[in-house]
């Protein structure tokens, strides 16, 4: 099969610049997002994932011309996420230059959101976002709200229902691996890229090089989510594709 | 030197903002209108067809606005660009939707790639979405891009042609599928050139650059 993985950078955007946390506390200042998104579309990036997660409404404002300041500069697909919760949320950043936005919150308050979110504007710009924590033995629930938030839904469930709600794709973060360096949770990771048809991004916990192969490989998932790894310089892009392209998986690397 | 015009005709299906953007990129001295107003589109010297999302509303879109009859009249003299469900409409009809008419350009058929698509014991995704080899045809908008560069894909349709030669890519997810169709001064693409990066840009570059001579 010739359709490659892909590597997808992740920018987390607080008030105009990039940070890191780790279990999504303890932020950590990496640079200017602009920049950032440039240097990892120069580096070959697949796509660019980029999650606003300001709270305020200046800080939205600012997000919406980071976005149209990203898509000048960067001819990969750009999906952007973080308080997407209305038709005209999906619009804007849409006319701002995103290809896809992502849908975290407001799909576990109002899953009839996704449906009439993909049938306005087509499945393709639909990203379902869902923070998922082991609560037992392959056994996953949804979180909301920074992962602080239990839901009580099965997040494997979740990830069937929203592919038929018309999710064109599931963007899949271990809440209890984010920022933790140890690896994917590539037990729920595989068991929601085997039961859904649509493509799954495995996020939460890239330490190292080998991490992203077992996403693919063992996780089964279709594309590998990385932040920090990236941000501080420990890797680029490209060393990460020549890794995973080494292992013997399909990448892009022209 | 009088500037140059490329149209990008805009008929209320989605976000032409990359499209734009990219186009504005690659020639800085071209104009690139995102337009739905036939007058300007039959004044441009290039025309690009984009689209997104669903062949039906794409379809009725473009025949309410008289889109078909422009698009009609264009390939008769410019070179002309269609852009994934551009290149869709451009064929005689589609199975999405129960079944759509579309604008016959060229002969053959828009299919599923169906929810039981497997290669190699793999099961295959669908949207075909990602970055994908294209097996290039001889054609200008090649020039100076490598055979087989990968382009980014995202749909769940593809083409099906009717005559062979006028298959100017070919691509492979689970089943062969036409990647580039083109004759004379029509050029049309299942993947984002705009969203291509390098090889992408370049195609652009050289849809700008082409006189619709194949």
């Amino acid at each position: 099969m010739a359709l490659a993985k892909r590597i997808i950078p992740c920018l987390d955007v607080d008030k105009g610049r990039v940070v890191k946390g780790v279990n999504f506390v303890g932020i950590r200042d990496a640079g200017d997002p602009v920049e950032i998104a440039k240097r990892y579309n120069d580096q070959g990036a697949d796509e660019i994932t980029f999650l606003d997660i300001t709270a305020s409404h200046e800080g939205r404002e600012t997000t919406v011309h980071m976005v149209e300041a990203i898509a000048e500069q960067v001819f990969i697909p750009l999906t952007v996420g973080g308080g997407i919760r209305e038709l005209e949320d999906i619009r804007r950043m849409l006319n701002a230059g995103a290809d896809k936005v992502s849908i975290n919150s407001a799909a576990v308050y109002n899953p009839d959101f996704v449906k009439a979110a993909s049938d306005k504007f087509g499945a393709q710009c639909i990203v379902v976002a869902i923070d998922a924590k082991q609560v037992g033995d392959n056994h996953w629930e949804i979180f909301t709200h920074g992962g602080r938030k239990p839901t009580g839904i099965n997040a494997v469930e979740w990830a069937v229902k929203m592919a038929q709600y018309g999710a064109g794709e599931i963007l899949l973060t271990s809440m209890d691996r984010d920022g933790v360096k140890s690896g994917f949770d590539l037990g729920v990771t595989r068991a929601i890229a085997d039961a859904v048809n649509i493509p799954v991004i495995a996020s939460g916990g890239v330490g190292n090089l080998d991490h992203l192969v077992d996403g693919v490989k063992i996780g089964h998932a279709d594309a590998v989510l990385a932040a920090s790894i990236f941000h501080f310089g420990e890797y680029t892009v490209q060393q990460a594709k020549q890794h995973m392209a080494a292992a013997g998986i399909e990448m892009r690397l022209d | 030197m009088s500037s140059k015009l490329c149209a990008v005709i805009d008929y209320g299906m989605g976000n032409l903002h990359s499209a734009h953007g990219a186009l504005q990129t690659v020639a800085p001295d071209t104009r690139v209108l995102v337009t739905s107003d036939p007058e300007t589109i039959l004044k441009a010297d290039h025309v690009v067809l984009p689209g997104v999302g669903a062949i039906r509303d794409c379809m009725a879109e473009i025949r309410k606005q008289g889109i078909d009859q422009v698009v009609a009249e264009v390939r008769k003299t410019k070179p002309l660009l269609g852009i994934c469900v551009g290149l869709q409409a451009m064929m005689d009809r589609s199975e999405e939707n129960g079944g759509v008419d579309c604008l016959g350009l060229f002969p053959g058929q828009v299919r599923f790639f169906g929810n039981d698509l497997h290669e190699n014991g793999e099961h295959l995704k669908v949207p075909h979405m990602g970055w994908n080899k294209v097996a290039q045809v001889a054609h200008p908008l090649w020039a100076g891009i490598a055979d087989n560069s990968r382009f980014y894909f995202v749909h769940s349709y593809y083409v099906q042609a009717e005559k062979p030669e006028q298959v100017k890519g070919r691509g492979h997810y689970g089943v062969d599928f036409a990647a580039a169709m083109g004759e004379d001064n029509v050029f049309a693409v299942q993947f984002h050139p705009e969203k291509s990066h390098h090889a992408g840009l370049a195609l652009l570059r050289n849809f700008l650059a082409w006189d619709g001579q194949a």
